[in-house]
């Protein structure tokens, strides 16, 4: 590419998040007139990055240039004024309104404090149709299908003269037929020297987009290539590629008999027809790009939701598995991906959250023993090694490691055999991570089934005996993790490449 | 140790504010006034034994008359045995006097107020006498907020708010609100009253008054559950729900009575509101006895912390295993028991039942919950919180009573205290009100 100034220049950012670095000492440019694919893994720290441009995360350290001029974006009217515009996936607009109202929204044409909304409707004609789009003004956004009101997302992004469009997955929603007029609107916004970070799970799309493209793995730009000078199998190797030895346990499979099993299970578009069976001492991981239907599978067999069909058996007993009640009660549980909004009453204490699930055990006609119910649970702070200051402790003031324990402490103290794990290390620091490793081993050795939800493929791999890998709701198929599987197949089967 | 604070702060602001109004209430108590005769009965016996002979004198058709009258039929009751009561003039003392001397006695003290202190003859015995004591009464500095009268007309005033603020927190720890209790309380104690009416009214037998509040408290609570079913099960906010019961239950009341208040009661209706129980009034009783109850419930039974974990995060306890629905129905439940019970202490403090009762109240009841620390977002505050808001509230309207305020004065400072309290609350979860101001 041309040697001219970057309009856009990100360098060395770094950014921690409590328990995580989630960027470390990224670079990053974009030039005028380019399209800049932001390649990597959930949770590689694309997001991160993006937000820093649309002012809802500042860098801890590291510099943001636009022409060659730093700048510092501490809100999004701050990323509005420096000529960025951000394209969530949650799109920002207001669905009870028009476009007309949604393209004018906190910048109203007024006329003595009367919107003018004949020059509004005027200049929003203007500003659909530079893109192409014929998009009635005063229909109602929630009316629009999604690439639409994608489209009025973008021309209210270029209306104000924004140079630098950042997009976040946004063929993620779209049809085939959508995807390609997206694409006639991005090659038409590079014409005009707009800069454009476009960011994607599809490797096939990026060919035909992109110019150039930049891969994050765990927060390190691992590395920047020319599209046309890069192969599939070297983007996928970038994106996965890392020594597993080390950082997970080992452990002895002593696999038993067969524990849970699941048959069809299905709900609306989301879970379709999955079965799959866990045996006895077994960790089983699903794998898949975040919106596979992992979780919400997850939620069906825990009862958190009720599915349209399918049975499900824990120790051959079907479950009924309509509540989170029902399925606790056959001894499933679930440690849930949203340990802050589904798994921890925050504002309750380690023990309050400890028994929650136990208290039936630890009552008599409804009057709490609160002694046996501290004395268990302070034997397992002792086998989890859970650091607290004392059991009253809040629960939401603990480190994400010790917050996970006290979850699992609480299901463990429900002796459940089926345990479900959705992304049990999220936001938890390296040390934390091995430890809840080695619970995992310990609890399987025990003879429990586990079931693993990562989107973490490392830890997939490192910690499964075998591979579930779901797309678009079905699995898309099951692979044995023995010593020679590469991780390319797993990706590949999630981001339906032809190679299982 | 600072969170223990911050949760019972409301105990210094009820201090203050009791000591405040008890300053500002100080008032010159009358030398010879009731309370008068009990302090100069505890001055006579430590001065002499009841053995001793004391004179207690007094003009006749005076202030100082009646009240040597008086103490000296206090110390009779005390087993005084010679005590020597001279109501009359000064000649009649002359003569008394004369009388114990010709006997060989001198008394141990004279007693006597007022104008009795301007006779000569007094004047001349104690030249005479040195060793003969003259107690007479005097002035003192009295409050009265602190007179146990206003107390006690404290308590009576905030009995049913408060009754009913326990179930009010229960609700709003689940992060509902309940709007419905002031007309409970009409509806309440107009069903009782109308129950003691159809059983023999004025002659009904106490058993028609016990029966009348059972049936009336359970009505409420019944109520009250329906509308937790509709919560519970069709998530229909709590504010609407309670809203649409409120209606119901005012016009219900109107409709069971037409209108008119119900007076064809039974004495022993005034039993439980009026009525006390070993000296002690039965709405002191009854406060304590819930009080207690609803803490211990709270704080050491499975459904209180199940309470706690909704009203903290909903799908987290349901995800627990916590039937959800079952604790919603639940505290909506004992919201209308308590409401209802209410209308029952209202109606027999009144000796009445009328469908007007209780207007506002649901108002006076969510202040009293809020005040005593318990969030609106639900999750956390505690049961003897309540209790100390509704007694800041109560306090503040008596000592502006006692003061004289307007009574649009007062609603206007009982609203401020209200926001004041809330800002506090908000202070505390922010961690201090210098980091609320900075957001």
């Amino acid at each position: 590419m041309s040697e001219a100034a970057p309009l856009l220049e990100m360098k060395g950012i770094r950014k921690r998040f409590p328990g995580v670095l989630a960027l470390d000492g990224v670079d990053l440019t974009v030039q005028e007139g380019e399209v800049l694919a932001l390649l990597g893994e959930n949770g590689a720290g694309k997001s991160t990055l993006i937000k820093m441009l649309g002012g809802a995360h500042q860098p801890d350290e590291g510099e943001i240039r636009i022409n060659e001029k730093p700048v510092s974006i501490s809100s999004a009217k701050d990323a509005r004024d420096a000529g960025i515009a951000v394209i969530y996936q949650e799109f920002n607009l207001v669905p009870r309104m028009t476009v007309l109202e949604n393209l004018f929204l906190g910048r109203e044409k007024t006329r003595l404090g009367w919107i003018d909304e004949r020059s509004e409707r005027e200049q929003a004609i203007e500003w659909l149709s530079r893109l192409g789009l014929d998009i009635d003004p005063d229909e109602c956004c929630g009316d629009l299908s999604v690439a639409r009101q994608q489209a009025v997302e973008i021309a209210r992004a270029l209306s104000f003269d924004a140079r630098i469009l950042v997009m976040d997955e946004p063929s993620a929603v779209l049809t085939d037929k959508e995807v390609e007029k997206l694409f006639g609107i991005v090659k038409e916004l590079r014409e005009n020297g707009i800069g454009i970070i476009y960011i994607s799970h599809r490797l096939d799309e990026i060919d035909e987009i992109a110019d150039r493209l930049v891969v994050l793995r765990d927060g390190k730009r691992i590395g920047t290539r020319e599209v046309t000078e890069t192969s599939r199998d070297e983007l996928i190797e970038m994106m996965v590629g890392r020594s597993l030895e080390e950082e997970f346990p080992s452990r002895d499979v002593n696999v038993g008999e067969e524990r849970l099993r699941v048959e069809n299970l299905s709900r609306g578009r989301f879970v379709r027809d999955v079965s799959f069976s866990v045996r006895a001492g077994e960790i089983v991981g699903f794998s898949g790009l975040v919106g596979a239907g992992r979780t919400e599978a997850m939620r069906l067999i825990a009862g958190a939701d009720v599915r349209d069909r399918g049975i499900i058996c824990v120790d051959g007993k079907e479950v009924p598995a309509t509540s989170p009640r029902s399925s606790i009660a056959s001894g499933i549980c679930l440690l849930s991906e949203d340990r802050k909004g589904e798994g921890l009453v925050l504002n309750g204490s380690a023990v309050d959250n400890f028994g929650l699930p136990n208290l039936r055990r630890f009552s008599r006609f409804g009057v709490l023993d609160e002694t046996e119910e501290r004395e268990e649970f302070s034997s397992y702070t002792e086998e989890l090694s859970i650091r607290l200051s004392s059991a009253d402790q809040r629960v939401g003031d603990l480190s994400g490691g010790n917050q996970q324990k006290v979850v699992l402490a609480k299901w463990l103290a429900r002796h459940a055999d089926v345990i479900l794990f959705d992304e049990p290390t999220r936001g938890i620091d390296v040390g934390a991570k091995f430890e809840i490793y080695q619970l995992m081993n310990r609890l399987a050795a025990a003879g429990k089934a586990i079931v693993m939800v990562s989107s973490e493929l490392p830890e997939i791999m490192g910690m499964s005996d075998r591979i579930i890998v779901m797309r678009e709701g079905r699995i898309a198929g099951e692979l044995k993790n023995t010593g020679d599987l590469a991780p390319e197949e797993v990706l590949a089967l999630a981001m339906n490449e032809n190679a299982a | 140790m600072k969170r223990r604070i911050g949760e019972y702060g409301m105990v210094l602001v009820l201090i203050a504010l009791c000591v405040l109004f008890s300053l500002l209430t100080l008032n010159r108590e009358g030398a010879m006034s009731g309370a008068g005769v009990e302090r100069m009965v505890g001055e006579v016996s430590r001065v002499a034994g009841p053995a001793s002979t004391v004179l207690v004198v007094g003009a006749v058709n005076k202030v100082s008359g009646e009240f040597a009258t008086k103490v000296a039929e206090k110390l009779n009751a005390e087993s005084f045995e010679k005590i020597q009561t001279v109501v009359g003039n000064p000649r009649d003392l002359r003569l008394a006097w004369d009388e114990k001397k010709a006997a060989g006695i001198v008394p141990v003290a004279i007693v006597g107020g007022g104008d009795v202190l301007n006779w000569t003859v007094l004047t001349s015995i104690l030249t005479e006498h040195p060793e003969v004591k003259l107690l007479s009464p005097t002035e003192r500095m009295q409050s009265d907020f602190l007179k146990r009268s206003n107390l006690l007309a404290i308590v009576d005033r905030i009995v049913v708010i408060a009754v009913i603020a326990i179930g009010m927190t229960l609700i709003i720890l689940t992060g509902g609100i309940d709007l419905s209790v002031g007309s409970l309380i009409a509806l309440s104690a107009v069903i009782a009253t109308l129950l003691m009416k159809a059983m023999g009214g004025l002659e009904a037998s106490p058993w028609a008054v016990l029966l009348g509040f059972v049936l009336a408290t359970a009505a409420c609570g019944l109520i009250g559950a329906a509308g937790g079913f509709l919560v519970a099960q069709f998530k229909v906010a709590p504010f609407i729900t309670t809203l649409g019961i409120m209606m119901m239950a005012r016009g219900g009341a109107f409709l069971l009575t037409d209108g008119f208040s119900i007076y064809q009661v039974p004495d022993s209706l005034t039993w439980l509101g009026q009525g006390a129980t070993a000296g002690i009034p039965n709405t002191v009783i009854l406060l304590v006895v819930l009080y207690v109850a609803a803490h211990l419930f709270m704080s050491h039974t499975r459904y209180g912390r199940y309470i706690y974990a909704v009203g903290g995060n909903e799908e987290a306890a349901r995800l627990s295993g916590v039937p959800v629905k079952a604790v919603l129905m639940f505290v909506f439940l004992v919201g209308g028991l308590c409401a209802g019970f209410g209308g029952c202490i209202q109606a027999s403090q009144l000796n009445s039942g009328a469908p007007n009762l209780g207007m506002m109240f649901e108002l006076y009841v969510i202040a009293a919950v809020v005040v005593g620390g318990t969030s609106l977002s639900g999750g956390s505050g505690k049961i003897f919180g309540t209790l100390i808001g509704a007694f800041i509230i109560s306090v503040i309207q008596n000592g502006m009573n006692l003061l004289g305020f307007d009574s649009y004065l007062q609603q206007v400072v009982l609203g401020a205290v209200i926001l004041g309290a809330v800002l506090l609350d908000k202070s505390r979860q922010t961690g201090g009100l210098s980091k609320l101001l900075k957001r």
